[in-house]
C-alpha cells in the first residue's frame, strides 16, 4: 500500500473542503472496497478523509412517505431496518445477498453505490486494463470472461457491476443526494452510472470532491410486492452470476406497474424498461413472463466463456417474477 | 490450543518461541531483499509523500491503548504486531476468509480490511478478551465440545463471528445460521460442528 495521509471530518462541509480539487484525495467510510483496492495498489490515494463521523446515519421516512437513507447507515443496518424490510422487500433482500455479514456490518450505503467491479483484470495489475489504466487494453474480451457483462459492454471494457443493493435501487428509481463545493444536488439512479462507452475508467457523474449525503427512495404502490433473486455459483458469499430485482402490482390478476432490473448481466446496474412495459395490461402468466424476459435480454452480446448468461438471466427474471405473481399458472 | 506446559515453555526466557524466531529470521531476510533492492525503485518510494502517522486510542478487551502508528496499518496488524494479539489471524487478508473477524463495539468485522486509524475511541473485542483459559467464553467451550475446528487456524475468527450472529440476533434455523456465518470459511471443512456449538450457545 502506498503511504497516505488520514484525517477524520466532522462535518459535511469540512469532508468536501479538505477533498476540494485535490484529486488524489479520498472519502473513507466502510472502506470495505477501498482498502482492499489501496492493498493492491489499484487505488492510490495520497490522503484519505474518514467521514464516518458525519451525521450521515438516519434512516427517515419523509412527509411525502419517502424514505431517506443517510449515506453512512450500515448495510446491515438497513437491510434489517423496519420499514425497509416492509415497504421494499427487495433492498433488504438484494442487501442481504450480498458479502458477508462482517462486510455488511461495515460497508456503508453510499460506499456500496461506489464499489469497483471486481473483475479479475482490473485486479491484475500484471494486466492490461482499460478501467485501471486507460488505453491499456481490455484483457477480459479475450481472456476468461464467465462472470463478465452481455449488456452495455463496450470494445474497452466488459466489467460487470457488482452490486446487490444497486440493482434494487435501480428497480427502484431511487435518488441519490450529494453534496459539493458548490452546494447540493441530486441525481436519478439510473443516471447515476454510466456505460463504459469508451471511458470505462469514469463510472459515474460525481463531479470531483462530491460527497453522497443520502439515497431517497420514492414511495410506491409496487416496492410491496416485490423481491430480489440471485443466482452464483455458491449458495452464499459471493458475486452473482445472475441477479433479478423484481415489483409487480396486480389487479385482478392484471399487471398495472413492473419493475425489473438486473444484475451480474450489466456494465451498470441494469433496469429493463422495455421489458417492464411489456407486462403492463396482461396478466400474471409464466406466459408472459417469460416474453418479458426475452424482451430483456433482447440486446445481449455474449463471449466466449459466458455464453450460458442470457439463458440463465431470462430463468432469474421468470422465477423471480412467479415468486411474486401469485399463482396463476 | 496451548496447554498449560506449552505457555510455560513460552514464557520461558531462556528458550525462542516459534514466533520469536520467525521475527528474527523475516527481519534477516527483509535486511539481505532491501540490500538487492534496485536503486530507481527506492527513489520512486522516496518521492511518494510522506507516510503520515496517525495517534489512535483504542480500547482493547478492555484496556485502553494509544499507539502511533503509520496510518496504513490495518486493525488486525495493528492488534498483532503493534499490541501482540496474535489470537486473531491473518488468512486473506483480503476480507474473504474471516479469519480476522474481531467485535468493534459489539459488532463483528473483518479487521484485515478496517483501518487502526478509524477505530480511534472504539471499543476492540478479540478472542483474547472473550475468556480466559480457566474461565472459557461459552462459545469456546461448546466449540471444544463439539470438535468445531480441526486445524484450528480459523477458529478464532469463527468464534468472534459467532458472537456476533448470536448478538445480530437475526438467526432462526440451521440455514440462516450457515447464512449467516458464510463469512467464515473453514478449509478443514469442520462446519456440521460449528453448526452444532453455535445452536448450543444459542439455545443455552
Amino acid at each position: 500500500m502506498y503511504p497516505f495521509t488520514y484525517i477524520k471530518a466532522k462535518t459535511n462541509k469540512d469532508a468536501i473542503a479538505a477533498i476540494g480539487s485535490n484529486t488524489n484525495a479520498k472519502f473513507i467510510g466502510g472502506g470495505t472496497n477501498i482498502v482492499d483496492l489501496m492493498k493492491m495498489n489499484i487505488e492510490k490515494p495520497h490522503q484519505l478523509v474518514d467521514i464516518t463521523s458525519l451525521d450521515l446515519k438516519k434512516i427517515e421516512t419523509l412527509s411525502n412517505g419517502n424514505v431517506k437513507i443517510g449515506a453512512l447507515v450500515r448495510n446491515s443496518d438497513l437491510a434489517y431496518h423496519k420499514t425497509i424490510a416492509e415497504k421494499f422487500p427487495m433492498l433488504s433482500k438484494a442487501l442481504l445477498a450480498g458479502a458477508s455479514a462482517q462486510l455488511r456490518n461495515m460497508a456503508t450505503a453510499g460506499g456500496n453505490i461506489l464499489q469497483r467491479t471486481r473483475c479479475y483484470y482490473f485486479y491484475d495489475t500484471a494486466t492490461p486494463c482499460n478501467k485501471r489504466e486507460p488505453g491499456s487494453g481490455c484483457s477480459a474480451i479475450k481472456g476468461y470472461n464467465r462472470m463478465h457483462a452481455i449488456l452495455g459492454t463496450s470494445d474497452k471494457c466488459i466489467a460487470t457491476h457488482p452490486s446487490d443493493m444497486c440493482v434494487a435501487l435501480s428497480a427502484l428509481d431511487a435518488i441519490v443526494h450529494v453534496e459539493g463545493i458548490n452546494g447540493e444536488r441530486t441525481i436519478n439512479f439510473l443516471d447515476f452510472h454510466l456505460l463504459p462507452g469508451d471511458t470505462p475508467e469514469k463510472e459515474n457523474v460525481l463531479q470531483q470532491g462530491e460527497l453522497i449525503t443520502a439515497i431517497e427512495i420514492p414511495s410506491s404502490s409496487f416496492a410491496k410486492n416485490s423481491t430480489y433473486l440471485k443466482v452464483r455459483d455458491r449458495a452464499s458469499y459471493e458475486f452473482a452470476l445472475t441477479s433479478a430485482a423484481v415489483a409487480l402490482d396486480i389487479h385482478n390478476g392484471t399487471i398495472s406497474n413492473a419493475r425489473i432490473a438486473l444484475g451480474g448481466v450489466g456494465t451498470k446496474p441494469w433496469r429493463a424498461k422495455e421489458a417492464e412495459q411489456s407486462l403492463i395490461n396482461k396478466k400474471a402468466t409464466t406466459e408472459n413472463f417469460s416474453a418479458a424476459a426475452n424482451v430483456a435480454l433482447k440486446d445481449a452480446v455474449t463471449y466466449k466463456y459466458n455464453a450460458f448468461k442470457p439463458q440463465l438471466a431470462k430463468q432469474t427474471i421468470i422465477s423471480a417474477l412467479q415468486m411474486i405473481g401469485g399463482n396463476n399458472g | 490450543m496451548f496447554n498449560k506446559e506449552d505457555n510455560a515453555l513460552l514464557d520461558d526466557n531462556k528458550g525462542t518461541t516459534r514466533r520469536e524466531f520467525i521475527v528474527r529470521t523475516s527481519a534477516f531476510t527483509a535486511a539481505i531483499t532491501i540490500a538487492k533492492y534496485p536503486v530507481k525503485t527506492i527513489v520512486d518510494k522516496i518521492n511518494q509523500p510522506e507516510a503520515g502517522n496517525v495517534v489512535v486510542t483504542i480500547n482493547v478487551n478492555g484496556k485502553s491503548k494509544t499507539l502511533e502508528i503509520d496510518a496504513r496499518t490495518t486493525l488486525l496488524d495493528a492488534l498483532r504486531e503493534n499490541m501482540h494479539l496474535t489470537g486473531t489471524k491473518k488468512g486473506c487478508d483480503r476480507g474473504q476468509c474471516g479469519a480476522c473477524t474481531v467485535l468493534v463495539d459489539e459488532r463483528r468485522i473483518n479487521s484485515c480490511l478496517y483501518l487502526a486509524a478509524m477505530c480511534d475511541g472504539s471499543k476492540v473485542t478479540t478472542i483474547e478478551g472473550l475468556g480466559t483459559e480457566d474461565n472459557l467464553h461459552p462459545m469456546q467451550q461448546a466449540f471444544l465440545k463439539h470438535d468445531a475446528f480441526q486445524c484450528g487456524y480459523c477458529t478464532s475468527g469463527q468464534i468472534c463471528s459467532a458472537v456476533g450472529l448470536l448478538k445480530e440476533g437475526h438467526a432462526k434455523t440451521d440455514d440462516d445460521i450457515r447464512e449467516l456465518m458464510s463469512g467464515n470459511i473453514c478449509r478443514c471443512g469442520a462446519y456440521q460442528n460449528i453448526l452444532d456449538a453455535v445452536k448450543e450457545v444459542q439455545n443455552a
